[in-house]
């Protein structure tokens, strides 16, 4: 019965539909193209992905994710929203094993294998595709080096394309590109040694990216003083870090957390901080300006870091930091250096655009255009310091890091 | 990407470009600017830790500097425009050395007017206010100490720095610098053995910190001691000789104590030598224009009236060389007939952009090696390098070298120099000559085809793309894009009195692009328009500042005010390690006349009988630098990187470009 209800209520939530009848046709045809013809290891790489985010109506899949994860629907249905949250992935994860639940020997998948990490709410998407792709090289069956590379291609190719529209993805499987097939220990030693000693590269890196988070945390305490006022916006798993450490050092602080709209992810971020019993105060997104002056630093996360050292992140992060600018408040910026990517927007619209549904509650008038960006991009100009897991950074030190990286 | 640093308990503050990281603050200080102005100065100094070696100001005035006390940070970490020129206030009887009154509107047109409020309102905090009633404007508008005003003196100084340096790292000065300083009338202070006795060397101490520690102890020194000894000069130069012979030898200690004190760090040291940029010659210092003109064999006619602020760059009467020059052909034996030939069309302006030139120049050199002998008793590489530095000489006076061509000539001295001398001479000729190919095929023909790439990757359908001038990479680009079938527009802005554009447009309408041609006057009424600007670049330097065609700050500036984007194509080796903050200290002057002239409009000839008036100066710029806040992205053959990256590609990939 209870069940029963949930469901009904979830059902009612129009974002809830959309979710559905994007999700109900890619997981049947993944596990129709799963069970009807299992094709070698290479060519399953090569397929068009299994789960591609419907390009037609171009809805983000990285953004659903981030509302399944941390979105609130609102406080009443929060316990069920995440009950019933929790039971689809169920239903997916008994499908999944029993589609592959199968013997070692049986086609791999880096996208399947990909989304079982995904689902750990605390491990980002981008961590996930680098163990995914740790995976690919456990489970290769290459024999020759050229061979692997080709296939872990392949893999980090797929992966990307599944989601085009996350920028932590593609810089974390590129990263992950760079950091493993670097090494000159892989000239003159036989095959298996230095398969070994890529899939140690490959394990430690997964490691350096899941402990970045950490680090940032430990970087930034030091910006964090008694009796200041903080104002986050959105849920960043790292941003939350960083507060959960200052208040385990007995730091005395409050933060303003912002609505988030439209998945309202500073509800998740005000629940959470509430648990720590820091001071929180919430805000809708458009009281920033108004609450600026009591602020004394702003803190954000972000999606991707870009080359010109600005950010992508969520949409309102760029009048924040324009807000806070022209108030003298510093911009800081957490974000773990797998997010940094080679992208260089001029401007707004020079991104690949990323979508997701809103709800107003009320109707929309057919006539009436909705801007359903998700993301939006704040110049370097505007942020004061990044703290990443390679230090505090500048932001122009990113584009600094980016040509060591990649040239 | 590993945690290369480790978990880093305490909080540091990267910076890119230059800086002394933890840099305790030298009496040399006088001058310095941040990389990047929107970087927050939250180091406790930022104008110590932004210090560039290579802006160690002249010592005389570092007593000046001495009073001046260590700033307050600002306690807010948030971007604002630069409070760094505030030192002016404290130099500001240095600065009113030589004459600024003709060109105070100019001034104000340098880039830095933009802080002059800013700078009032520091002065104001450092009690220097009611300075301001006389100099304030003076010293805000000028950055601190860097713009010299009598450069004869200070170009000596700096250079005194330089000499009083161990003879080890002299040694490897190249002939152009050492020619100039022995050519100097004045004695020289000398003191080759002063640094070993003062230098206690510090165990952990960076590069950049020992390099300015050092620069500072020199200069210091310099300032304290003046010891003539001309006869050093001589000693000086035959150690040099004695030492260049054996370059690949390790270096054979002159004094123990240098070489003591040195170690590790000498080999550095002298590539860093090597790299740093020859004095340029000033010429408003009449005795070496003297000298220069004996030497030269372009005999110019100098303009008689030129513009006071701009008295050290070399200025002509135009048209007088070319005739002098053609009927001189024969005389001139020592001077290849390729050299010549290029020579000459660089004085007549047949050959002119950056690439075009620095091509024409190598292929000259690239003449020149395959007809070159040895002459009997004398070396391959350096007889040719000389050889090479005479002609360099030569294109000098029929017009000045553009940076990319002094990269350029650079690359291929360095390969000259790092030869073999195992290979035979046709070995070593043929080695040479495919150096030079590959230089234009990668640093200039495939870096444009990568830039290309990139740069229309960036064009989107509708937008209204605004260029200035006649670049031929943005040309490339442009035509790239419409052959991508991007439905675009151009605005062709132009300037008088080269008309550049025009050549362009007809390119351009010739393929079938939608243009728009309008002359800069009317760059702010057609802004509103453009989504996107892009322009050529002459070279970039390290502070980002774009070093390009007079008009381009212009544009730069009017975009960057209606929020277009602003961006730079050029091609990595036209980048430079050089800081210049305005452009006045380096410059080209055209003909003055140009200006003063409209071609085919005989009414406006309001000038013809005034020019010869006396109290009529006619300034004709042929650059101007774009500070590196109004350009949103440079795009080069590395990719597209912003303006505060340019030190981080000098740094990393200037072993490549001398070594390929």
């Amino acid at each position: 019965m209870k069940e029963q209800t949930t469901r009904a209520m979830w059902w009612r939530s129009p974002s809830f539909i959309l979710d559905n009848r994007q999700q109900a046709q890619p997981y049947d045809t993944a596990r129709g193209g799963a069970l009807s013809i299992p094709p070698p290891p290479s060519t399953a790489m090569a397929d068009p992905n299994p789960n591609p985010n419907p390009l037609t109506d171009k809805i983000s899949a990285y953004y659903q994710t981030r509302a399944a994860h941390h979105g609130v629907v609102s406080s009443d249905w929060l316990a069920q929203a995440q009950a019933a949250v929790g039971h689809i992935p169920d239903v997916d994860d008994d499908a999944a094993n029993s589609d592959q639940g199968a013997p070692p020997g049986e086609p791999f998948s880096v996208i399947d294998e990909f989304n079982n990490w995904r689902k750990q709410p605390d491990l980002a998407e981008a961590v996930a595709a680098i163990r995914a792709l740790a995976a690919v090289i456990r489970n290769s069956q290459a024999t020759t080096m050229m061979e692997l590379e080709i296939e872990l291609k392949k893999a980090s190719d797929s992966l990307k394309s599944w989601d085009t529209t996350s920028i932590s993805l593609t810089a974390g499987c590129d990263l992950f590109m760079r950091y493993v097939t670097r090494t000159s220990a892989l000239e003159y030693e036989d095959f298996n040694s230095a398969k070994t000693r890529l899939i140690e590269r490959a394990e430690k890196f997964g490691e350096i990216s899941y402990k970045a988070r950490k680090i940032i945390a430990m970087l930034s305490q030091d910006f964090i003083f008694d009796g200041c006022t903080i104002l986050v916006h959105g849920f960043s798993r790292v941003v939350l870090e960083v507060l959960k450490m200052a208040a385990q050092n007995k730091k005395l602080f409050r933060v303003f957390c912002t609505e988030g709209r439209p998945d309202r992810t500073g509800l998740r971020l005000s629940n959470e901080l509430a648990k720590l019993d820091v001071p929180v105060k919430l805000l809708i997104d458009s009281a920033v300006a108004y609450s600026m002056d009591e602020v004394d630093m702003v803190f954000v996360g972000a999606d991707g870091v870009v080359e010109s050292g600005g950010i992508i992140n969520m949409m309102g992060t760029y009048q924040i930091a324009l807000v806070a600018h022209s108030m003298n408040k510093p911009v800081y910026v957490a974000a773990e250096s797998y997010k940094f990517a080679r992208l260089y927007p001029l401007d707004q619209k020079d991104m690949g655009p990323a979508l997701r549904p809103i709800e107003f509650g009320v109707p929309i008038p057919l006539k009436v255009e909705v801007e359903t960006s998700a993301r939006d991009y704040t110049p370097p100009q505007y942020l004061t310091l990044l703290f990443t897991d390679l230090g505090v950074l500048t932001p122009s030190v990113v584009s600094d890091e980016l040509i060591q990286l990649y040239l | 990407m590993d945690a290369r640093r480790g978990s880093l308990p305490v909080p540091r503050v990267r910076q890119v470009g230059f800086f002394t990281p933890n840099a305790q603050p030298a009496p040399t200080r006088s001058q310095s600017g941040p990389p990047d102005s929107s970087s927050p100065p939250l180091s406790d100094s930022p104008a110590s830790n932004s210090l560039s070696p290579v802006m160690i100001p002249p010592p005389r005035h570092h007593s000046d500097n001495l009073a001046a006390a260590p700033r307050p940070t600002s306690p807010l970490p948030v971007p604002e425009p630069s409070p760094f020129r505030r030192r002016g206030a404290d130099n500001n009887n240095a600065l009113l050395v030589g004459s600024y009154n003709p060109a105070e509107t100019l001034l104000a047109m340098s880039p830095s007017s933009s802080h002059v409020g800013d700078g009032e309102s520091e002065e104001t905090m450092s009690g220097g206010w009611f300075r301001r009633s006389n100099s304030g404007k003076l010293a805000s508008s000028l950055p601190s100490g860097t713009f010299d005003f009598s450069p004869v003196q200070s170009t000596a100084e700096a250079l005194k720095p330089n000499k009083v340096q161990n003879p080890v790292g002299i040694s490897v000065l190249n002939n152009t610098i050492l020619a100039e300083v022995s050519a100097r009338p004045a004695p020289k202070e000398q003191q080759p053995e002063a640094p070993s006795s003062s230098k206690q060397p510090k165990p952990k101490l960076t590069k950049a910190e020992r390099r300015a520690l050092q620069e500072s102890q020199r200069a210091a020194k310099a300032a304290a001691k003046a010891v003539a000894a001309p006869e050093e000069v001589a000693t000086i130069k035959s150690v040099k000789q004695h030492q260049t012979q054996k370059k690949d030898a390790p270096q054979v200690a002159v004094s123990v104590a240098a070489s003591e004190r040195k170690g590790g760090d000498k080999s550095q040291e002298k590539e860093r030598r090597k790299d740093a940029p020859a004095p340029r010659m000033q010429f408003d210092d009449k005795s070496r224009v003297e000298k220069a003109k004996r030497r030269s064999v372009v005999d110019q006619t100098e303009a008689k009236k030129r513009v006071e602020l701009f008295r050290h760059l070399p200025q002509y009467e135009h048209g007088t060389q070319l005739a002098d020059l053609e009927s001189k052909f024969l005389q001139l034996d020592p001077m290849h007939p390729a050299i010549y030939k290029v020579g000459l069309q660089y004085l007549a302006g047949d050959i002119s952009g950056g690439n075009a030139r620095c091509i024409a120049m190598l292929q000259a050199f690239q003449q020149v090696v395959k007809d070159y002998s040895t002459p009997p008793e004398k070396t391959l590489p350096r007889d040719l390098t000389a050889k090479i530095s005479s002609y360099v000489s030569f294109f000098t006076q029929c017009r000045p070298l553009s940076m990319s061509m002094g990269n350029a000539i650079r690359f291929l001295k360095n390969r000259i120099a790092k030869l073999s001398p195992s290979l035979s001479e046709s070995e070593s000729k043929s080695s040479i000559c495919t150096d030079i190919d590959r230089f234009i095929n990668e640093k200039i023909v495939l870096a444009d085809r990568v830039i290309v790439q990139h740069a229309s990757s960036k064009v989107k359908d509708g937008d209204v793309l605004l260029v200035y001038g006649s670049s031929c990479v943005v040309e490339m680009v442009l035509l790239h894009s419409h052959e991508l079938g991007k439905q675009f527009r151009v605005i062709v802005v132009d300037s008088r009195p080269k008309l550049e554009g025009k050549a362009l447009l007809r390119r351009l309408v010739a393929k079938g692009v939608h243009c728009t041609y309008t002359h800069i006057n009317a760059v702010s009424y057609v802004m509103h328009e453009v989504t996107k600007v892009f322009l050529g670049a002459s070279s970039v330097l390290s502070n980002g500042t774009v070093y390009s065609r007079v008009g381009t700050a212009c544009v730069a500036m009017v975009a960057h005010a209606f929020r277009v984007p602003v961006i730079i194509c050029c091609e990595a080796y036209k980048f430079h390690e050089r800081v210049q903050l305005d452009s006045i200290c380096s410059n080209e002057l055209g003909d003055p006349d140009a200006i003063g002239k409209v071609p085919g409009r005989m009414d406006v000839n309001y000038l013809n009988d005034v020019s010869n008036s006396g109290n009529l100066q006619l300034l004709n710029l042929m650059y101007d630098a774009t500070p590196a806040d109004y350009v949103s992205m440079i795009v080069t053959d590395y990719g597209m990187i912003p303006p505060t990256s340019v030190p981080v590609i000098v740094r990393e990939y200037r072993r490549d470009h001398l070594l390929i």
